[in-house]
């Protein structure tokens, strides 16, 4: 495996259940007991009633590309060697997640496009989870 | 309270220059500063409010109060990224209404081009800011964003909901040059066609390289005082009439992006003001990106949702069209130095002024003009203010 040269998240409190759902090849998002919403990026608090307890919930992985851009000029290391799909996928529970989407030719890529999630290990403790078309 | 009239903008003065290797940003806020407060026919004395955004200078209000050598009664280094100065036109009328202040200076000024920095290109290393856990750094930055990917992703959106073409975002690209020739302090100045738009290189689909800003050194001030200090001024005031802030984010998810913060900022703006959109004679409208435009007129109201392509359309937004917007050239094709919305409020007062009589630059009749900056992205989080401005 080449180096991780791309950003890496920081695993903090509220957030380490999500990675750690990660390294083991699940997407884990959350909703909230009280009021049932899903929510994402994960936080320590409900956003939308900001009363209930969350609990973490596996997600099924799956969704559509909801917006995308094929992106050609990037400083930031890991992102400057040629075009990538950067992309906002929606879930099949509803919230939207930035992503890129792997495994394709960027050409190929449409909005509205059924996709899995896929995860690629960076290091032993963060595996990052893309989308790759549905098969 | 009733805000509309409750200030004037009385002195402008938007730094000339485009490249200033030899100067450091407060010194071109100082000298800003001074000339502004000259066109307005006040001094130092006068200023009790201080009013700054900078997304280079840590703590930039006590920095540029101390540089200035200030005593500001009101500080206020509200930074939402462009749109941060139509937030200070908002904060310093009701400042000054409220009589807490009788004269306020809003002031920014950036090296942008000649610190070589990546605006919109930049990635996580756009900045240097620190890091914000949870996101957007572990949740957005480890997959590339750029700021122009993300206004592009809006973008693409945009033509897929409603058939928008690339060839009408290019018209607000030449409708801004067009502008551009006429004005000597522009950075671009030859006219450009669509054509040069789509052929020029991909940066992020479907955003071509001039549909993206320029990238300027640059800055400006802005004095703003109360009606009893406005009449003893130099120049005709340019009443603020109605104001509106808003900002739109990702609603843990949920949120449909194609709806900005426009939307949400320009009801109380024109509330306030009491006026229709029938009555605004020119626009100034933030131009980080084509697509910025073309959403904006839409959630400000101009059209409808889906119809901003046809309305950017056929010469509509140039002088003479039905709605001028940015007649300096705007971000696309005059300045951008990272924060743009200052120049909105000054190109405005400058229509309003009538400061263009007799030549082709000038709104004919200009009364009436609406300024929205916009700031920060719209595919990830921004902010929108709205201000209307007027002349008696
Ligand atoms: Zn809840």
């Amino acid at each position: 495996m080449p180096d991780w040269n791309k950003p890496l998240p920081s695993i903090v409190g509220e957030t380490r259940p999500y990675w750690e759902g990660c390294r083991q090849g699940q997407l884990l998002i959350q909703k909230c007991d009280a009021c049932g919403e899903y929510q994402f990026y994960p936080r320590g608090i409900c956003a939308n009633c900001w009363s209930g307890p969350i609990k973490w919930v596996k997600a099924s992985g799956r969704g559509t590309v909801w917006t995308f851009t094929v992106t050609y000029q990037n400083r930031t290391p890991g992102f400057d060697g040629g075009p990538y799909v950067l992309a906002l996928v929606e879930l099949e529970e509803g919230v939207k997640m930035f992503s890129n989407i792997v495994e394709c030719n960027p050409r190929d890529v449409k909005i509205g496009m059924p996709v899995q999630v896929t995860f690629v290990k960076a290091n032993d403790q963060v595996s990052v989870p893309y989308f790759k078309p549905a098969g | 309270m009733d805000l509309k009239h409750g200030a004037a903008i009385v002195g402008i003065h938007e730094h000339v220059t485009r490249y200033a290797p030899d100067k450091s940003e407060l010194q071109i806020q100082g000298e800003s500063v001074i000339k502004a407060l000259e066109d307005a026919g006040l001094s130092k004395s006068d200023v009790d409010g201080l009013f700054t955004a900078s997304s280079s200078i840590r703590n930039s209000g006590m920095n540029l109060a101390d540089y200035l050598n200030l005593y500001p009664k009101y500080l206020d280094n509200t930074t939402v990224g462009g749109g941060s100065f139509e937030f200070h036109m908002s904060h310093a009328l009701t400042a000054i209404a409220a009589g807490r202040i009788n004269c306020a200076v809003i002031t920014y000024s950036s090296l942008a081009r000649s610190g070589g920095v990546s605006v919109g290109t930049g990635g996580v290393a756009r900045f240097g800011h620190p890091r914000l856990d949870p996101s957007p750094d572990s949740f957005e930055e480890l997959y590339g964003l750029t700021t122009v990917g993300l206004y592009a992703m809006i973008a693409q959106r945009h033509m897929h909901l409603y058939g928008t073409k690339p060839e009408q975002l290019a018209e607000v690209a030449v409708a801004m040059r067009k502008h551009a020739s006429m004005n000597p302090e522009a950075l671009f100045r030859d006219p450009i066609t669509v054509q040069d738009v789509l052929n020029s290189r991909m940066v992020s689909s479907p955003l071509h390289l001039m549909d993206c800003c320029v990238i300027s050194d640059g800055g400006g001030a802005v004095v703003v005082a109360s009606p009893e200090v406005a009449r003893s001024c130099r120049q005709t005031p340019v009443w603020v009439l109605g104001v509106g802030e808003a900002m739109a984010h990702q609603g843990a998810g949920k949120r449909d992006l194609m709806y900005i913060a426009a939307k949400q900022s320009h009801a109380p703006a024109f509330a306030m003001a009491g006026v229709t959109h029938e009555d605004i004679n020119m626009a100034m409208i933030y131009d980080s990106f084509t697509i910025t435009v073309v959403e904006t007129l839409e959630d400000l109201g101009f059209c409808q949702k889906g119809e901003g392509g046809d309305f950017v359309s056929g010469g509509r937004l140039q002088i003479g069209g039905a709605l001028p917007i940015n007649t300096d050239g705007g971000g696309l094709s005059s300045n951008h130095p990272g924060m743009r919305g200052i120049f909105l409020l000054m190109e405005a007062t400058r229509q309003l002024r009538h400061q263009f009589e007799g030549t082709p630059r000038q709104v004919p009749d200009c009364k009436i003009a609406l300024c929205h900056g916009t700031g920060g992205s719209l595919g990830a989080r921004h902010s929108g203010g709205t201000v209307i401005l007027g002349r008696d």
